[in-house]
């Protein structure tokens, strides 16, 4: 089902024309409303009379997550307090979190994006919605809350953790859409089969799950496990949260809310924009937001987008799945490594559980990383040389895919930390001066 | 005759033998006989308690990588020879051992073999008229 489908289906010529005419207005209103970007646009000599369509982002500033952490915590908003109704912040591994304010109008443009994702993955009026995204300054929780209450399906806001009363309310309030991480979902799946009950005792049809770049292997897993459609929703809460972006019934690819979010693909060295189709850095402009508005946000994320029309009859333009944030990406002797290649060789053999832990470390100046894995409880073996043998199979899988050398250590079912939110894959434990 | 044994995969850590141990203590499971087979960062735990059955369904409960392995139970006198003589039925017969473990106990030294061909090894023993030790007799040692 399409949930707006003059915006969704509507052609690339006409979207192209709105877009044009919201970049104007925002570049606009940024530049009255926002001192960063007057002053930023200021030093590169162009006015809002340079911008006359959306071919002109491309004379537009960049933004980093840098400028939001130096205008911490409300610098880069455009409305006084009094207009703002929300604040959310980011998990902030690094130092301050960054801050993101909604006035009342851009909370309703953000639950319109979840209501067209929700509506994509098949969800209802008659759906029962488990949000087990965490509840509080994180934006999954409350925005996912606010899309399932608005296409009338009725929402059990669960937050996240507490693994056994999900499973209990899950199963006697008949919850029928799931929306968490995908390692959440999988912890779910696996204390499902711990607790006895069948999965056929439960209504679960479809997950929407985002907030942690996942892959189709895990996607697969997910769905076999669960019996269920997985679909991904992705989003930052620098744009808004989770909605940005939504896989439709094809699952090929993630359709962009691009009438509220214009998507650039760059590259992250030159910052030149790349054609269509290329992978590269992933940036977006908010074309309606007031509270916070942002130019050219670099998200870090990798991507290519897609411009053809979708089975599905959406025209809105299709991201290829994310290998990972730049920020997740580790460099191991001079390669480019991402948590998510190595989710996926693990998950290309049956004997290993998708739950993984990469610890990185610098020994005598060469970088090493050790993988820790769990065995599924049928393949552990009687025999040493059985388990060597295994052992050296995925040694053999990693090095193949990644041209590095992983030392792999087997660990017992169960011992990997499971999370209820955004997993912790890596642990870096070199020092970098 | 056949017995079943226990195959605990344990990572070796500070305190996961306890942990296996008190398991099946609380569950009153004995242990008659066990030994580890190592590695360098794991290990895998034989052992043969009075109630195997139950001991793997709560040591799975405890999410322990746990597996019941066929083995065989013999007894032979506790003098020299003795073991040699059961080696050589065994070896000139073609059946290949992938580990046993053994104790020696006043007058016997019980042994339990894991042949890589069970039938076989076990067609052997009786025809030479070795020392079988009944399973239930091995779970209660």
């Amino acid at each position: 089902m399409i949930w707006n489908e003059t915006i969704e289906c509507m052609d690339r010529e006409s979207l192209r024309k709105i877009q044009s005419i919201r970049l104007k207005k925002m570049v606009d209103y940024v530049y009255h409303n926002t001192p960063f970007y007057r002053k930023k646009m200021q030093q590169m000599d162009i006015t809002p009379d340079d911008i006359n369509d959306i071919n002109d982002i491309v004379k537009l500033p960049f933004t980093t997550k840098l400028d939001l952490r130096d205008n911490y915590p409300f610098g880069l908003c455009a409305v006084p307090m009094s207009q703002i109704v929300r604040i959310h912040a980011s998990s902030g591994t690094t130092g301050k979190p960054t801050v993101v304010g909604y006035t009342r109008k851009d909370l309703s443009v953000w639950t319109e994006c979840l209501s067209r994702s929700f509506t994509a993955f098949g969800g209802s009026q008659s759906d029962v919605f488990q949000i087990s995204y965490g509840y509080g300054l994180f934006t999954g929780g409350l925005g996912a809350h606010a899309g399932a209450e608005n296409i009338g399906a009725s929402v059990i806001p669960m937050s996240s953790g507490n693994t056994q009363k999900q499973i209990t309310l899950m199963h006697d309030f008949g919850a029928t859409m799931l929306c968490c991480t995908p390692s959440y979902a999988l912890h779910l799946a696996e204390a499902i089969h711990d607790s006895g009950i069948s999965f056929e005792e439960f209504k679960l049809k479809a997950g929407a799950f985002g907030a942690e770049p996942w892959t189709e292997s895990m996607r697969c897993e997910l769905e076999k496990k669960l019996g269920i459609k997985a679909y991904d929703i992705y989003g930052l809460s620098e744009m808004d949260g989770p909605g940005v972006g939504f896989e439709c019934e094809a699952q090929h690819g993630t359709h962009l809310n691009e009438d509220h979010f214009f998507p650039e693909i760059i590259d992250p060295k030159t910052l030149e924009p790349m054609e269509s189709g290329k992978t590269g850095e992933l940036v977006f402009t908010h074309l309606t937001k007031q509270g916070m508005p942002l130019l050219r946000y670099r998200t870090k994320d990798l991507s290519a987008l897609h411009y053809e029309k979708c089975s599905c009859g959406r025209t809105l333009v299709r991201m290829d799945r994310i290998l990972g944030r730049s920020d997740d990406m580790l460099i191991i002797r001079g390669v480019n490594v991402f948590p998510t290649q190595i989710e996926s060789v693990i998950l290309s053999l049956p004997e290993f559980d998708p739950n993984f832990l990469l610890i990185v470390d610098r020994i005598n100046n060469t970088d090493v990383m050790e993988l820790q894995v769990e065995v599924r409880p049928d393949y552990y073996s009687d025999e040493i040389n059985k388990i060597v043998a295994l052992k050296k199979k995925l040694g053999a899988a990693l090095q193949s895919v990644l041209g590095l050398s992983v030392n792999v250590r087997l660990v017992e079912p169960r011992s990997i930390e499971r999370s209820t939110g955004k997993a912790k894959r890596v642990i870096d434990k070199r020092v970098f001066k | 005759m056949v017995a079943k044994q226990l195959s605990i995969f344990l990572e070796n850590k500070q305190g996961r033998l306890t942990e296996v141990t008190d398991v099946l203590a609380k569950e009153n499971i004995n242990l008659s006989a066990l030994c580890i087979a190592e590695n360098a960062d794991f290990g895998i735990l034989r052992a043969i308690v009075s109630e195997p059955d139950k001991a793997y369904k709560v040591l799975k409960e405890n999410h322990f990588a746990v597996k019941i392995t066929d083995v065989v139970g013999i007894s032979c006198p506790n003098t020299p020879g003795a073991l040699a003589q059961v080696m050589n039925y065994l070896s000139s017969a073609g059946v290949f051992i992938e580990y046993m473990y053994s104790f020696a106990c006043g007058q016997v030294a019980n042994v339990v073999i894991r042949p890589t061909n069970l039938d076989k090894c076990l067609n052997v023993l009786k025809e030479k008229k070795v020392d079988l030790i009944a399973a239930n007799e091995l779970y209660r040692l």
